[in-house]
């Protein structure tokens, strides 16, 4: 086993370990903790795929932002020592044959494809020069359009969160 | 391939994780664990977009960019879900799905 297939191993089994207790577990502090460990685990696997501009902002706007927005959101809403009821047996069945059908499934469509063995060969192209030159021109593998789209998107989300989150007078 | 590790089992991860966020999402009550499988959704959605672009496409940036836009709609996301969710608390004091049955008119 080289190093990098243990390090996917580890990464791999505490995404998939971790995102089964998020989803079961019955303290939702808990269950955001544990969301956090899902996250970090995903930043370690883009740094082992060498994206290392992705993986910093996969641990800083994900792992930095939208969990600790959940969790005041959690401190908000619900009390601390509180432990959420257990989902009723006809819940729970139909939703587990549900998602172990669809990834039963799509495991077999995946292992049953060929994927090309021979790549495109080039060169790693993940320096920051290019990511920040390709993010704002306009040319053939330019990304300037999504990324004013993106930044109006942004904008909306901030004035939308404000006037939602907002005391009403009356 | 990617030095030794093959992109089935990035799929596999992916997939899993995926479906892990499909059953939370079914079975959850609570609004904030339903969020919380939401982001799981989107995440597995993520490894499978970067581990082809690194895998099949290595010399292009393609998964990497949609990757960057997918985290960028998932922070938007969040941040208006919970200011729906805080002012559903302010109206009603719980936040179970099961009790929210009544509009405004």
């Amino acid at each position: 086993m080289t190093p990098n297939q243990l390090m996917f191993a580890i990464f791999s089994a505490v995404i998939i370990i971790f995102s089964i207790l998020t989803v079961t577990s019955r303290r939702i502090l808990r269950a955001a903790t544990f969301l956090l460990f899902v996250l970090v685990a995903t930043g370690g696997m883009y740094f082992l795929l060498r994206f290392n501009f992705l993986a910093a902002i996969q641990l800083t706007l994900y792992a930095g932002g939208i969990v600790v927005l959940i969790i005041f959101s959690i401190l908000l809403t619900s009390h601390i020592g509180e432990k959420l009821e257990k989902p009723e047996l006809k819940k729970i069945i139909p939703a587990l044959l549900a998602a172990l059908g669809g990834a039963l499934i799509t495991i077999a469509t995946i292992l049953q494809h060929n994927f090309p063995v021979e790549v495109i060969s080039g060169s790693d192209r993940t320096d920051i020069r290019v990511i920040a030159k390709s993010l704002i021109s306009t040319d053939k593998f330019g990304y300037a359009l999504p990324f004013e789209v993106i930044s109006i998107l942004l904008l909306a989300a901030m004035v939308g969160a404000i006037i939602l989150a907002k005391k009403r007078k009356d | 391939m990617f030095e030794g590790v093959p992109l089935t089992w990035f799929l596999i991860t992916g997939t899993i994780m995926f479906f892990v966020g499909i059953y939370g999402f079914l079975v959850r009550k609570n609004l904030i664990t339903i969020l919380m499988s939401t982001e799981l959704i989107l995440n597995s959605v993520n490894i499978n977009f970067v581990a082809f672009n690194k895998i099949l496409y290595p010399g292009h940036l393609e998964g990497m960019f949609f990757s960057i836009f997918i985290i960028a709609v998932a922070a938007a996301e969040a941040s208006v879900a919970i200011a729906i969710i805080i002012n559903i608390y302010r109206r009603l004091v719980n936040i179970d799905v099961e009790k929210m049955n009544e509009m405004k008119y």
